[in-house]
C-alpha cells in the first residue's frame, strides 16, 4: 500500500527558499504571488493491507525521522 | 585524555580533527559509524562534513546510525561529547541538543573566519580559558540556528548558550551574524554542559602559519580542565 506524506515548515518559521521562489515568480510577472512555502513529498510503499495500520506506521515514521517537529509539520494524505 | 572521532559516510573533517587532537596530546582513535560500541573514551567527537550527503535534513540519517545509541548513553552518563558543524547538526537530530540548524538566511554557503564570544565558562570546555573572543573558521550551508521561544528561554535561563557570533570587538548584532542564527548563536550546550555543539571549526585553527591558533587554545583548555 502506498502512503503519501507532505512535510512543510511550520507557520512562522523562516523559509528562505520559498521566499526566493516567490521573488523570482514576482520578477517573472506573476505579480499576484504573495507567499510561497516549500515542502517535501514522500511516497512510502508499506507492506500492509490495512490502511489504518499502514497510516499509523507512517505516522510513527514521520515523528521519528521524516519530519523534525521543531520546525516542520506533516500531513498524511 | 582518550578521545574517539566517529566517521560517518560523508564526514570530511574527521582527519583534521584527528590531527588536531593528537597534536595536543589526546590519545585519539577513529570509530566507524556501523560499530556497536565505542572504545573507552573521555571525549567523543562528531566531526564536520556532509554525512549521508545531507539527505532528508542535515544530520538526520547519521542520527539514526548504529553507533549513536552508544554516543547517547555516553552523553547521558556525563561523558564529554563535542559536535562540530555537521556534528552539531547530528546532535540536534538525536535530541541531545535543542533546536535545529536551518539553511543560512541568504541561501549561501559561507566559508570564512569569524569571531565568537564565549558566553559561559562554567563547563569543562571553556573553564579557565584566558580569552573571551576566539577567531575560528566556519564552512556551512545550514548553520542558521533555530529553536522555539520556550527552548530559547530555557537555554538562556540555564546558561546553555556556549558561543555567539560577534565582531572583532565583541559586538553582537545583525551585521556580525553570518547566517541568520537566532540570537547570533554559534554553539550550545545540553543542560549538564557535557554535550557541546558548535558550527565553527576549532580544528582548522591550530597552526599560526596556516590560519590562527585560537583552536589550539580550545583543545589545550579541554586537556587542562581534564587534568
Amino acid at each position: 500500500m502506498k502512503i503519501k506524506v507532505i512535510v512543510t515548515l511550520k507557520n512562522g518559521v523562516l523559509d528562505p527558499q520559498g521566499k526566493a521562489i516567490q521573488q523570482t515568480l514576482n520578477g517573472m510577472n506573476f505579480g499576484n504571488v504573495e507567499d510561497v512555502r516549500q515542502g517535501k513529498y514522500f511516497e512510502i510503499e508499506v507492506k500492509e493491507k490495512d490502511e489504518k495500520k499502514a497510516k499509523s506506521l507512517v505516522d510513527d515514521m514521520c515523528k521519528k525521522l521524516l519530519a523534525n517537529l521543531v520546525i516542520e509539520d506533516y500531513k498524511i494524505v | 585524555m582518550r578521545s574517539s572521532v566517529i566517521i560517518f559516510p560523508g564526514s570530511n573533517c574527521d582527519r583534521d580533527m584527528d590531527v588536531a587532537l593528537k597534536k595536543f596530546g589526546f590519545k585519539n582513535q577513529m570509530v566507524w559509524h556501523n560499530d556497536q560500541s565505542i572504545p573507552k573514551s573521555d571525549l567523543i567527537v562528531l566531526p564536520g562534513g556532509f554525512s549521508y550527503g545531507d539527505y532528508l535534513r542535515c544530520g538526520s540519517i547519521a542520527s539514526k546510525s548504529k553507533i549513536i545509541k552508544s554516543v547517547i548513553d555516553f552523553a547521558n552518563s556525563g561523558g564529554l561529547v563535542l559536535g562540530i558543524c555537521n556534528g552539531f547538526q547530528i546532535l540536534t537530530e538525536t535530541g541531545l541538543l535543542n533546536g535545529i540548524l536551518q539553511q543560512n538566511k541568504f541561501l549561501n554557503f559561507i566559508c570564512s573566519n569569524v569571531f565568537v564570544k564565549v558566553k559561559d565558562k562554567e563547563n569543562k570546555y571553556f573553564k579557565n580559558l584566558k580569552k573571551n573572543l576566539l577567531e575560528l573558521h566556519i564552512a556551512h550551508n545550514e548553520g542558521n540556528y533555530f529553536c522555539s521561544d520556550d527552548e530559547l528561554k530555557s537555554l538562556e535561563d540555564n546558561s546553555q548558550i556556549a558561543v555567539t557570533y560577534c565582531g572583532a570587538d565583541g559586538t553582537e548584532n545583525e551585521s556580525t551574524n553570518p547566517n541568520g542564527a537566532l540570537k547570533n548563536i554559534a554553539g550550545i550546550f545540553n543542560k549538564n554542559k557535557n554535550v557541546l555543539g558548535m558550527m565553527p571549526h576549532p580544528e582548522r585553527m591550530i597552526d599560526k602559519y596556516l590560519s590562527g591558533e585560537d583552536g589550539s587554545l580550545f583543545f589545550k583548555n579541554i586537556l587542562d580542565n581534564f587534568k
